[in-house]
Formats: C-alpha cells, structure tokens, sequence
C-alpha cells in the first residue's frame, strides 16, 4: 500500500489541497495524517484490532460457560494465578471479560468501525469534498480514541485487573469496586470525547462541504445514515460524560451522587454519606446507551443500502421514505431508554409511555429493511462478495428487530429480562446484522482503497462459515433465555436445576464460537494478502457504481478528485430510459 | 394445544395463577415474530432466484411490492397496538405495578445482599417488628431485639415457605448493590436498588420447589445467588410457622 500512497500523493500535485503541494515525512503522512482518508484506515485497523481483542475475551468466557471449571488447555496458564490458577478461570476474571467484552466491542470496536471508519473514508468522497471540515480535529478525534483505547485495554495490567461491573456500570457495585472501574471511567471520557469531535466534524462537513448540485435529495443513504449518527452521538454521549464524571466524583472524593443512605457492604455500614440515587446512573446510561444502539446500526444500514443499489441496478425503492424514516428514527431514539429499566420498579404511565415509543420505533425499522428488501424486487441481481454480506445481513438483522419486540412489550420482558433471551436478541442486530454489514463494505470499497480486489475464494471461506456459526451461537441463547438462564453467569447457569435440559447448547455455542474464530483466519489472510498481490481492478469504478467515490483516481490522493466535480443527479441512477449504460455517475452531465 | 406451544417456545412450567397472562402474550408475540420472518424469508428465497442477474434481461421497476408491502406494515402496526394497550399495558397495571387486593395475602419480606436472600415472616401474630441499620450487626435483617412483635418472627436464608393457592406478596429491598428476585417458574422478576423499597406477588397453584436466580450482576458471587421457593399445602404451612417461630437462621 505504501508504494500506492507514495504514486497518488504524486498524482494530486496539481490539485489545490494546499497540504499537497510540497512532499511529506513519512509522519505527517502516515501516522499524523490529516487525510480523512488516512484516519479512516488508521481507525479500520485499530478497530479491527479491538474487535478481535473483544471476540478473544468471549472466547475465554466461552470455555468457561460450556466447562465450567475445567482448565483452559494449552493457553489457560498463562494467563496468571490472579486469573486462572491452574488454567481453570476465577469468577473475578470472567466478569472483567464480561465487562471488557461489551466495553471494547460497543465503544472501541463496533462504533468506531462503522461510524469512524467507513464516515471518515466515505463521506467527502461521496459529497464530493477534498476533506473533512476540520482536519487536525478529526487528527485529534482519531489519536484520543487511540490513547482512550489503550488506557482502556491497559486496566488489564492492574493489580486487580480491569473492571468487573458489566458494560454497564450500574452502581452501587461499581462505586464500591476495585481501580479497574476508574481507569474504565477514565478511559471513557477520552473516548467520548473523541466521538463528539468526529460527530462535529461529520456533521459540519456533510452540511457545508457538498460539491455543486449535491443537494439533500441526492445524497447517499449512506451520508444520511452518518448525519443522523453523528446527531445522535452528539446529542447523546455529554449526558453519559456527565454521568462518569459523578461516579469518579463518588470514587474517588468521596461523593455520594450514586449512593443511597444506609448501605452495608460486607458485613459493616458503608462508610459513605450516602444521599444518592443509584437509579439514576440507569437513566444517564440508557440516555445514552440507546440512541448507542443506532448509532451502531446506522452506519451499516447505510453501508447494505449502497451495495444493494448498486448490486441490484436499481434506484432504492422508497428511498424518500427511508430518508424520512432514518430521521424519524433519529428522534425517536430519545425517547425509548427506559425500555432496559422497566424492572426497576417503574408505574404503569411511565411504563406504557416507553412501551408505546418502542411499538412507534419499530415502525420506522421496518419501512427501511421492507424499502430493501422491496428494492430487490424486480432487479438484475449481482451475487459478488459485498452483496453476499449485504443480503445476509438483512434477514439476520430482520430477526434481531423482530426478537425485540417480545422485549419492548413490558409485560414479556418481565420473564426474559436479563436473560440469554437479551444476549441472543442484540447479538443477533448486531453480530450476523451489523458485523456482516461492516464486512459487506470492507470487501466493496477495498478495490477503492487499494487499487486491488479481495480474493474470492477466500472471501466464500470466510462468508459461509461466520454466517453459519453465528446462527449456531445466538439462536440457542434464545431458547436457554426462554427457559429463564440468566445472562452474566460465570458457570453459564449450571447453579441452576431449570437450567439443566438446554445446558447442552453451551456446548453447541462455544463449539461455533471456536469455528467462527477460524472462520476470520481467512478473512485476516485475505486482508492483508489482497492490498500487495489482489487482483488488480482495471477501472475506476469497478462495481459501476453511480455514486461520488468512484469518480476519484484509484486510490484516491490527498485532495480526492482530479477535477472539479459537479453533480447533476441522484445517487442511485441505474438502468435510466435511454441511458447507453445500465449506470450513469452523479458527475455525469449526459446520461 | 400447549403441549405444541410448549415444544415450539420452551419455557419452565408454569406455577402461579398470574402466569398464564403473561405466557398468553409471549406466545401471540412470538407468533407475529414467526409470521413475519417466515413471511420474509420466502419471500426473500422467491426474489433471490426470480431476479438474479441475466444477460439481456432488464430491471423491472413496479409499484405493486411497494402497495403490499404498505399494507403488511399498517397490519403489523395494528397489531403491536392491539399487543400493547389490550394486554401489555393492563398486565403491568395490575400485576407489576399493581398490589394485591384483598385481605387474604401473605406478605413476606426479602433483603437481599451479596450473594443470599434473607428472608422474613410475620409469624403466628401477623405483626413485623421493627428493623433498623444499627442492628445489622446482630442479625441479619437488622431486627430490634427490644421490639416484642419481632418475638415470633421467622426469618431465614435462601428459603421461603410458602402455602398454595394463597396470594403472597414479597416486599423487597437490599442492603448492598443491585440485585434481582427472578423467580422464572412463577414468571416474576423485579430489580432490588438499594435506597427502594419494590415488591412482587404472586399466587402459586402448583406444589414443589422452583429457583429463585439473582437476575442482575451483583458481584463475584452473582450466579451462585441462589434460592429455593418450596410450595407446601395450607396445613403444612402452618404447622411449618408454628414451629419455627422465633427462630432465626
């Protein structure tokens, strides 16, 4: 890839990119880079990095939930005497993994996969922009991530490991518990802040940057799908920054913003002033923690939404409707949190408001996965490989939405709460569902990136497999969490007698999560194989697509276009009457 | 008829009179979520053959997947709505956040912390002494010993007697972090924060034993917080009363 860079930073000479018209440090053009299209790849490493981290510690868990209390072969020793003496995992180590789990995958894996990576490299190319609005900030977005990461993974090396409180970090418990939850608070802030600067960023840019006659109509999905998650990031993120605050406050001066008068913690009255509220941590998570669940969503639905365009030869069916239904969802999401703390203690009004919003949200999913899948009706088909992850993406995803529903009504959540109902339900939307679509655009805009192809063969290795073993993973969960076996069990449930006739589906889940680890092998080899030795693309725009981004050279140089680009049309102009081609790019004056 | 829901949707067998509404819901709410996705998929299956890419063949555009799919969407819209306001809504109202009426209830009073439930009955006199924080120390409900209605109060660990066919209502609260009453069998579950005071009832119509899981993180003893529900016929109750009054374990 360096060799690549090195040619198109050479070909941008003329363009007006004022970074571009003298030669660059081997720094300033890798590491700090301003290029959007750096950062995005910076960003597609270390989240890939961090997904894999994440996918490893459920590996862990894994072991432990189908043997509870055997000894990890070959590798469990080393993980150390405070972990896994003797191989065998400690109650304390698997809620760490639980936690790091959900932390690393949600904040430091999925988000910045979809939002940051593919916003960052996608979106001036598809307005039509040299760069972002701001680019040292979106330099300053991607090194606070970085840093944010590392604090996070670095809680692994304290003497009581990391944080061991969920994801969630409900107090008391987290108040009271060991450092690893206040470097988890730490590393929060930082994350946080480097997801509002990029949602600024985003945001400033798609609404000022746009290349003449690139009006609202004719954007993307894709940059729709960005606004609308940059909103809700925005929007969302400062009342969970506030929230941190409170709990390092109550951590570590002595605060009781959390903590309710009276507790008694191992055997003796806590010594706090007590006062607090541990309720409302709930509140100012979800407040955020579910708008975070469309903020992972979006992204990939508008990643699946041009691949099946441009796979199809079709306009997107309905797409003023989609674009009217990612905003009414945008809003919407707001108002739905207090879906994960029906159980609370919660009256009926307040209840029903949040039932009837949850009804209300699924509506708008609805109309955007029907807008897809009736886009297919009527097409000319193209079974490639980012088409493959695009189409598997909509049933899985279908099914995570729909397995919500018994959820969102209050009275079914009651018995499935905090079950592996829950677990099975959001892995569905966003393993098989976002995952694959996250996928999808790593195999459709590689050729853009590169200059070269993703192997085939090896992508069919990687496709068939991941798609069959999620579903051997996360539909047992749903049956074991219909019997009433909890989540966040170190022994996956065996403590339990009405556990005992589905506990050999742990057995069935761990033997595919292994499978699926191998599943990626192919995926990683052909990563990386592909950017030096891939099947050269001989075009521009090698999936005639009619968006922006395949109007630029291959791969793009800093500055993006090689001219002035002018937009005349929709973004998904295929098989137009009387057009010579079955595609006609949105910089193209004649059809 | 629920033999076969039972295969399709396995859940514990129902032991309270209040269940069966809720197992009503799950089963038409799952039966939607079947409907359309198998729905979906055949459809999905049809698309994928019938319009899969060949030479000379031109994309099709018509507005008639677009009435259908219309009219799927408001059919599903109605019946969320009517899953909503005729069962969901009135269900909470009465059963979660609703209390008991009448005077025949047992009430039982449950402090959970890491990782047991104490648990604690009025006794043969019907009446709760009084608890505070200061005698924590003591015991583990923190009952006053001074107070004479405590005298025949039960109170014990991880295992709550109760009679069939009578209506018990579990007040909760917890001494430490975060826990949960989940007691599937009976299809109840409620979340204990320290600093509230919540409650769940339930009438058990079928004798035996049934697990009470802590349903929330509640620390490295979280999935070993067990406890046992033992239903027993009116008579053994009471003899179970008479002779563990005053006892405390």
């Amino acid at each position: 890839m360096s060799s690549k860079h090195g040619q198109a930073h050479h070909d941008s000479h003329d363009s007006a990119h004022h970074d571009s018209s003298h030669p660059q440090s081997f720094w300033s053009q890798y590491v700090f880079s301003t290029d959007h299209k750096v950062i995005g790849i910076q960003y597609l490493f270390m989240s890939l990095f961090f997904l894999l981290v994440g996918f490893c510690l459920m590996l862990l868990m894994r072991w432990q939930i189908a043997y509870p209390g055997q000894p990890l072969p070959v590798i469990g020793k080393f993980f150390g005497e405070n972990n896994m003496p003797g191989g065998v995992m400690l109650p304390e180590f698997y809620n760490q993994l639980g936690a790091m789990h959900g932390t690393i995958m949600v904040f430091l894996g999925i988000v910045p996969l979809g939002f940051a990576v593919f916003g960052n490299y996608l979106i001036p190319l598809q307005i039509g922009a040299k760069d972002m609005a701001f680019p040292r900030l979106n330099m300053f977005s991607y090194w606070s991530f970085f840093a944010g990461g590392m604090l996070m993974l670095s809680s692994f090396f304290l003497p009581g490991g990391p944080t061991g409180n969920g994801w969630t970090a409900y107090p008391p418990l987290s108040d009271i518990s060991h450092d690893g939850q206040t470097i988890w608070l730490l590393s929060m802030f930082i994350i946080i802040i480097s997801s509002l600067l990029s949602s600024l960023n985003f945001i400033t840019t798609i609404f000022q940057l746009r290349a003449p006659g690139m009006t609202f109509e004719r954007l993307p999905f894709f940059i729709w799908a960005q606004l609308i998650t940059s909103f809700l990031l925005l929007l969302a993120f400062p009342p969970l920054e506030g929230a941190a605050f409170l709990q390092l406050f109550d951590r570590v001066l002595g605060s009781s913003f959390f903590l309710p008068t009276g507790l008694f913690v191992a055997g003796k009255i806590a010594d706090i002033s007590g006062g607090g509220n541990a309720l409302l941590w709930q509140h100012l998570f979800w407040f955020l923690g579910h708008p975070e669940v469309y903020v992972l969503i979006l992204p990939a639905l508008g990643i699946v939404t041009e691949i099946i365009a441009c796979n199809t030869r079709k306009n997107i069916s309905g797409f003023g409707m989609m674009r009217w239904s990612v905003i009414f969802l945008g809003f919407l999401s707001f108002v739905v949190w207090s879906h994960h703390t029906y159980l609370t203690g919660m009256g009926t009004n307040i209840t029903a408001f949040f039932q009837t919003t949850t009804m209300i949200i699924s509506i708008p999913s609805i109309i955007i996965v029907s807008a897809l899948f009736i886009t297919l009706w009527g097409g000319s088909i193209r079974f490639n490989m980012p088409m493959l992850f695009a189409l598997a993406f909509l049933p899985m995803f279908g099914f995570g939405g729909l397995t919500g529903l018994p959820l969102g009504l209050a009275a079914t959540d009651v018995p499935l709460h905090d079950t592996y109902y829950v677990i099975g339900h959001f892995h569905y939307v966003v393993a098989p569902g976002v995952i694959l679509g996250l996928f999808a655009g790593i195999y459709y805009w590689f050729p853009k990136a590169t200059g070269r192809k993703m192997n085939d063969i090896l992508g069919h290795l990687h496709f068939w497999p991941t798609l069959i073993t999620m579903n051997f993973i996360f539909f047992p969960m749903l049956i074991q969490g219909l019997m009433g076996v909890n989540r966040r069990m170190y022994d996956g449930g065996a403590t339990y007698l009405f556990s005992h006739n589905v506990l050999y589906w742990n057995v069935v889940e761990t033997t595919a999560a292994f499978i699926l680890a191998l599943a990626q092998i192919p995926f990683i080899f052909n990563f990386f194989y592909s950017i030096w030795n891939g099947e050269k693309v001989n075009s521009d725009n090698p999936w005639h697509s009619s968006t922006l981004e395949w109007a630029t050279p291959t791969p793009p140089p800093h500055g993006n276009f090689a001219k002035p680009i002018t937009v005349y049309r929709d973004p998904y102009s295929y098989s137009l009457e009387g057009a010579p081609k079955d595609y006609s790019p949105q910089d193209q004056k004649e059809i | 008829m629920d033999d076969i829901l039972q295969k399709l949707l396995p859940m514990q067998p129902l032991a309270s009179v209040e269940g069966k509404d809720n197992d009503t819901l799950m089963y038409l709410i799952h039966g939607l979520v079947l409907i359309l996705f198998v729905g979906w998929a055949i459809y999905y299956i049809v698309v994928l053959i019938k319009f899969r890419q060949k030479k000379n063949v031109k994309v099709v555009h018509s507005h008639t997947p677009h009435l259908i799919s219309s009219y799927v969407e408001w059919v599903v819209v109605v019946i969320e709505f009517l899953l909503l306001f005729a069962f969901s809504i009135p269900f909470w109202a009465v059963h979660q956040a609703g209390m008991p009426e009448g005077k025949n209830v047992l009430e039982v009073r449950v402090v959970a912390q890491q990782f047991a439930w104490n648990v604690r009955y009025a006794g043969p006199s019907g009446k709760f002494g009084r608890s505070s924080a200061r005698f924590l120390d003591d015991n583990p409900m923190g009952l006053d010993p001074h107070d004479p209605d405590n005298k025949d109060n039960i109170t014990t660990m991880n295992q709550i007697y109760l009679p069939i066919n009578k209506t018990v209502l579990i007040t909760l609260t917890s001494k430490d972090v975060i826990h949960s009453f989940g007691l599937p069998a009976m299809r109840v579950k409620q979340d204990i924060i320290p600093g509230m005071t919540t409650h769940v009832w339930f009438t058990p119509n079928k004798l035996g034993q049934y697990e009470i899981a802590c349903s929330q993180l509640c620390g490295v003893g979280h999935y070993r917080m067990r406890g046992i529900v033992y239903v027993v016929s009116q008579g053994d109750f009471d003899q179970w009363i008479q002779q563990n009054k005053g006892i405390h374990d």
